[in-house]
């Protein structure tokens, strides 16, 4: 675990850069965590991930996977994998503030 | 310790189960950021051929973890039967089906290639395979596609 200062607050990660808190996550963070990933350039299609991943969590607990992202956030995969290069459900999760997505697919 | 960046996954089997942990690897490498090339060889090709890749049936005759009496796998049909069984499990736990996994699996930036010794062994062309296929190379051109990277044999 590691202590990061995102938009002015200590914010507590896990060793791979996930958040262990989600509810510490506000949306001013995002640019700086974008940056982090290597993201310069945050497009409204990366907001649009970012806050699906987001109510996903929110609703059902868990993060979705690429094949889900693909499927319903009306991001189609090859613009996810273009719009997140590293991959998109990993690092649309570190963005979004929750944890990394389990699944194999 | 510096994490996996590129891998380079054979697919050389033909059946369902020797089909799918290839290309659930190479997959899952790209969910994580990993470079990932499939190279499909011998009867492997069949999971990027147009007219096969819909019919790819589990090996029935021969696999003792199936705790099936071989008679019995041999059996008109139980490789079909037994094919529709698992498909409808993994579709249970949303993993797609064959072409669906290929397409998906180019669209995340994965490489696909048909090996060149097979397509001439078989008589086949480029015509054969699915569109994603991005080339039909030897196996001098896929060392230097995997170098630098990891390869897997499956």
């Amino acid at each position: 675990m590691s202590t990061i200062t995102l938009a002015g607050k200590d914010v507590a990660r896990t060793d791979d850069g996930f958040f262990e808190d989600p509810s510490q996550w506000t949306e001013d963070m995002v640019p700086e965590l974008a940056k982090a990933e290597g993201i310069e350039q945050l497009t409204d299609r990366h907001w649009v991930v970012i806050r699906f991943m987001r109510s996903e969590y929110l609703t059902k607990g868990t993060g979705p996977s690429v094949r889900a992202l693909g499927k319903s956030s009306g991001v189609p995969i090859k613009e996810l994998y273009e719009l997140f290069p590293k991959g998109p459900a990993k690092q649309a999760a570190k963005i979004a503030g929750i944890p990394k997505p389990i699944g194999c697919i | 310790m510096p994490g996996i960046e590129k891998i380079s996954i054979v697919i050389s089997k033909g059946s369902l189960e020797g089909i799918y942990p290839g290309l659930i690897m190479a997959n899952g490498a790209r969910a994580e950021g990993i470079e990932a090339h499939l190279f499909f060889t011998f009867f492997g090709l069949d999971a990027i051929h147009r007219k096969r890749h819909e019919h790819i049936k589990l090996a029935t005759v021969g696999n003792p973890a199936l705790h099936m009496a071989t008679w019995l796998g041999g059996f008109p049909g139980i490789s079909s039967v037994m094919t529709h069984y698992i498909e409808s499990k993994m579709e249970g736990i949303d993993i797609p089906s064959i072409p669906e996994f290929i397409e998906m699996i180019a669209d995340t930036g994965a490489g696909l290639w048909a090996c060149k010794a097979t397509v001439d062994l078989f008589g086949m062309s480029k015509d054969d395979f699915v569109e994603q296929v991005q080339g039909i190379i030897t196996v001098g051109d896929f060392y230097e596609l995997a170098a630098g990277g990891q390869i897997i044999f499956t």
